[in-house]
């Protein structure tokens, strides 16, 4: 969406929401060069709006931050419409005009790779209802039965009598309509827009620098603040000295915004990040100063052996079952902190006044933005607003986080009026995550003489994302989302092997670290628990670890069925090249099955990651394009925390603030991907993130046939490879 | 007070000398193509021409520059994203959030400057930026294709 597209389309939301409900959206966006509104054009429901130029207008209540669900999602909505694809563009209502409408869109949250999976059906709808409306409409005109009508490339066509008409002639008249309770979806494989590898619809202005980001949002009057926080985990703000700042150039206040934090406003934000690198300030550093990655790492082995656990998967009976077993195995590995470390800083911009808060902002979760504008603000949320803007990456940072939101409300309260852009350094970035918690894990297992897993105890022990931010999804203490791919069923990942005897559960620790969702969750440490352990074990049992995995997986096809293909895309069958190791992992999680094959050497104490091939079965899948990029893309996330990626904590707060310390994966490092999409139909997996996980197993395990050399820690910058 | 050229036009800027380049584009000049990573250089998505070469220009103070001196931004790359690069990334679909992507591109737009035809270790080499949703191998593809030679508009 160009920003002239986007005015033109909120611009004309106020007209066409107002003419249908009387809603009161009494909000302005004023970017500069708005184009005219175009008040003509009809909204046909909630999702549809068509011009009388026929152009198209999808509304998307999920936040595009890059995983490309802006597209599918209009494909899904354009696929049942029957409209003409080139017509189509784009809008995000906003969240106050989905509470003013009775949340007429649904959630607007963006994670968990939900955006596609858990609203393809009302999306659709929305679309077969609109177009069922428009026929209805034609119908009418031409006083024939809608049954005697089609819809297709956004033209009705009266099938007898040849008439047609396009859509933008019939929107008004649809828009009056009742819409029809019941409609029918296509079967998929009637599928003419959605399924197919189509570009994205918001590449152009990505390549001109013209689209316009959180970070980039220029409002009239618009002042600019950075704020810091203090870094120390549990500690506070204790003073800071304003006067010797206060004179700075461009300097309009410096504030202190709540118990933590300070603010600095500015004409421009390098005068405020400027005078806040100069502002003298002392920190209340609070209780956790003894607290390091070491004292950690001794808390989480406390829970390795403890008796104290959660049991979520049991079969039989592991612990008599190892007891009594003539050949045990058992390894401990571990997972450290990662920040998101989304290329766009933390950012948002308020504007409050005391009748009014308004925040525009970089989400994936407009409506959690709105309740945190409106506690920040004090005003009842019909008194506030958001409005979404692109994200330069999300990951999981910016959903159910909206301390940046807070933060921009508090400072725009000091200077009722104005509206302030607040952005964050990378430093305060890095210092103030939500970090991908920390776990160690103890597996334990049996091997009979044939070399079958007669019993396997997996304990977890760490930390728990959901006790710290989403407490009401604890189970009478237990975080049931620890166990990511290791249930016994379930969308969010069921475990693929069939095990005769198995435990597994968590000796919750909590570190004072506070922990987020970080895109793949715990799908990713699971994944590269067992997926690591597994093949630890065919090792033992002197089994080729395709082969190993195989039996186990005799029961579940879906699982097994990703795992041979990566298997004979790596061309496991045939020897690989001297001194290249080949690995394998797979994993179901987020309601997909996915794998992957490694290929890898080492040379001069480098990894050297040749190939990767990778599955993914989401069931059904809507652009395949995007899937390969959201595959490809996983493997640069998994593996920068894999091979590089760790949060050190020291003396109560992180020590890595950048990306000189904080290592990611860069061009020189990507190997090359090769990603199979072997939908099986009948299900709606997502894709954003299920593939991580297996990255870092896949290519651990492939180090491990090169070298002999098994990583337990992660990451693997902190191993000797020489 | 800075007197910059910036895509071809000389302008006068009020402004502290020691700003770094970049928020002069991004809040003087008005230019925010070129985006705010890391403020170290470390992650490129900043990148600007300096005389045709690429700089990261979060560390450059505007006292370092003359006006003699050409800054090209990603807006000033072309006028109508027809750039052959500018071409192959919309050929290619590249971007995914998009954010370090003007980088990326001056990046590479820099490299084929000074060598057209460049092989995997000198895109590894030249290409240093950071990109968190992982476009890395659609980046090569694209700065290939552009090598090559015009590539066709988007066709699917």
């Amino acid at each position: 969406m160009s920003i002239a597209t986007q005015v033109s389309r909120r611009s004309f939301l106020i007209g066409s929401a107002s003419a249908i409900g009387g809603l009161s959206l009494g909000f302005h966006v004023p970017f500069a060069g708005a184009a005219a509104p175009a008040k003509s054009a009809a909204e046909v429901n909630a999702w549809v709006v068509i011009q009388p130029d026929d152009q198209v207008i999808i509304r998307i209540a999920r936040s595009e931050m890059g995983q490309g669900t802006l597209t599918g999602l209009a494909q899904l909505v354009a696929e049942e419409l029957e409209c003409d694809w080139s017509k189509v563009t784009t809008e995000y209502p906003t969240p106050g005009q989905n509470l003013a409408r009775d949340r007429v869109w649904g959630n607007f949250s963006t994670g968990g790779s939900r955006g596609i999976r858990e609203s393809h059906d009302y999306v659709r709808k929305g679309g077969a209802t609109a177009r069922e409306m428009l026929i209805a409409a034609a119908a009418a005109e031409w006083k024939v039965p809608a049954s005697e009508c089609v819809a297709a490339n956004s033209v009705i066509t009266h099938q007898k009598s040849n008439r047609k008409v396009t859509f933008g002639k019939v929107a008004t008249a649809a828009a009056k309509l009742t819409p029809p309770k019941d409609v029918t979806l296509k079967d998929p494989k009637q599928w003419k827009i959605a399924g197919k590898p189509l570009p994205r619809l918001d590449t152009a202005d990505k390549l001109t620098g013209k689209q316009i980001y959180g970070t980039d949002l220029k409002l009239p009057g618009m002042l600019n603040a950075t704020v810091r926080a203090c870094p120390y985990f549990g500690g506070k703000l204790k003073s800071f000295d304003a006067a010797a700042v206060t004179k700075m150039p461009g300097v309009r206040k410096v504030m202190q915004i709540d118990d933590t934090t300070v603010a600095i406003v500015a004409d421009t934000w390098w005068q405020a990040k400027t005078a806040m690198d100069a502002l003298p300030i002392v920190w209340d550093e609070g209780p956790n100063t003894g607290v390091s990655s070491e004292s950690i790492a001794e808390m989480l082995k406390g829970g390795l052996d403890a008796k104290d656990a959660f049991v979520q998967t049991t079969v039989g009976d592991a612990p008599a079952a190892l007891a009594g077993a003539k050949k045990t195995i058992s390894a401990v590995y571990a997972f450290p902190y990662q920040n998101h470390a989304t290329m766009e800083p933390m950012n948002a911009t308020a504007r409050y006044t005391p009748q009014k808060c308004e925040v525009w902002v970089p989400t994936q979760n407009g409506e959690a933005s709105l309740a945190a504008a409106a506690e920040a603000a004090g005003l009842p949320v019909q008194q506030c607003e958001v409005y979404k803007l692109h994200l330069g990456g999300g990951f999981g940072r910016r959903g159910n986080f909206q301390d940046y939101v807070r933060q921009s409300v508090l400072i725009a309260k000091q200077m009722p009026g104005t509206p302030i852009k607040m952005i964050w350094t990378r430093e305060e970035d890095m210092l103030h995550g939500a970090y991908h918690p920390t776990t160690q894990c103890k597996l334990t297992a049996s091997l009979d003489d044939a070399g079958n897993v007669t019993a396997m105890h997996m304990r977890i022990s760490g930390q728990s994302i959901l006790a710290a931010v989403r407490p009401e999804g604890m189970q009478g203490g237990k975080d049931p989302a620890v166990f990511q791919g290791l249930n016994l069923t379930g969308d969010e990942g069921h475990i693929g092997y069939t095990i005769p005897n198995l435990l597994i559960d968590h000796a919750m620790r909590n570190p004072p670290v506070p922990p987020g969702f970080w895109r793949g969750v715990n799908l990713n440490q699971n994944a590269f628990y067992l997926e690591s352990f597994i093949e630890e074990l065919a090792h033992a049992a002197g089994v080729d670890p395709l082969v190993f995995r195989r039996k186990l997986l005799k029961n579940h096809p879906k699982h097994l069925a990703t795992l041979e293909t990566v298997a004979k895309g790596i061309g496991w069958d045939t020897p690989a090249p001297k001194g290249v190791g080949r690995g394998l992992a797979q994993i179901m999680g987020f309601g997909s099955y996915v794998a992957a094959a490694a290929e890898v050497s080492v040379e001069a104490g480098q990894l050297k990651i040749h190939r990767i091939v990778a599955a993914t079965d989401a069931g059904h899948v809507v652009n395949p394009a995007q899937v390969e990029r959201q595959v490809e893309g996983s493997f640069v996330y998994g593996l920068s925390a894999a091979l590089f990626g760790e949060c050190t904590m020291q003396g109560g707060r992180m020590v890595e603030d950048n990306f000189h310390t904080y290592q990611v994966m860069r061009m020189a490092e990507m190997p090359k991907v090769e990603t199979h999409i072997v939908p099986s139909g009948g299900f709606w997996g997502g894709v954003g993130e299920p593939t991580i996980a297996v990255a870092a197993p896949a290519v651990l395990n492939a180090l491990f046939a090169a070298t002999g050399k098994r990583i337990r820690t992660l990451p693997l910058k902190k191993h000797s490879l020489a | 007070m800075a007197k910059l050229n910036v895509n071809g036009t000389v302008r006068d800027i009020e402004v502290d000398p020691n700003t770094p380049l970049l928020w002069v584009l991004r809040e003087q000049v008005g230019l925010t193509g070129s985006k705010y990573g890391c403020g170290v250089a470390q992650c490129g998505a900043c990148t600007v021409h300096i005389d045709g070469n690429p700089v990261r220009s979060c560390v450059l103070p505007v006292s370092a520059l003359s006006a003699e001196q050409q800054i090209t931004t990603i807006e000033g790359l072309s006028s109508d994203g027809s750039h052959p690069l500018q071409q192959a990334w919309l050929k290619l679909d590249v971007p995914q959030c998009g954010y370090c992507q003007s980088g990326m591109i001056m990046a590479a737009a820099g490299l084929l400057k000074n060598n057209p035809k460049p092989t995997d270790a000198d895109i590894d080499a030249s290409i240093t930026n950071i990109c968190r949703c992982g476009t890395y191998n659609r980046v090569r593809e694209a700065i290939k294709l552009a090598a090559s030679g015009l590539p066709a508009k988007q066709s699917t």
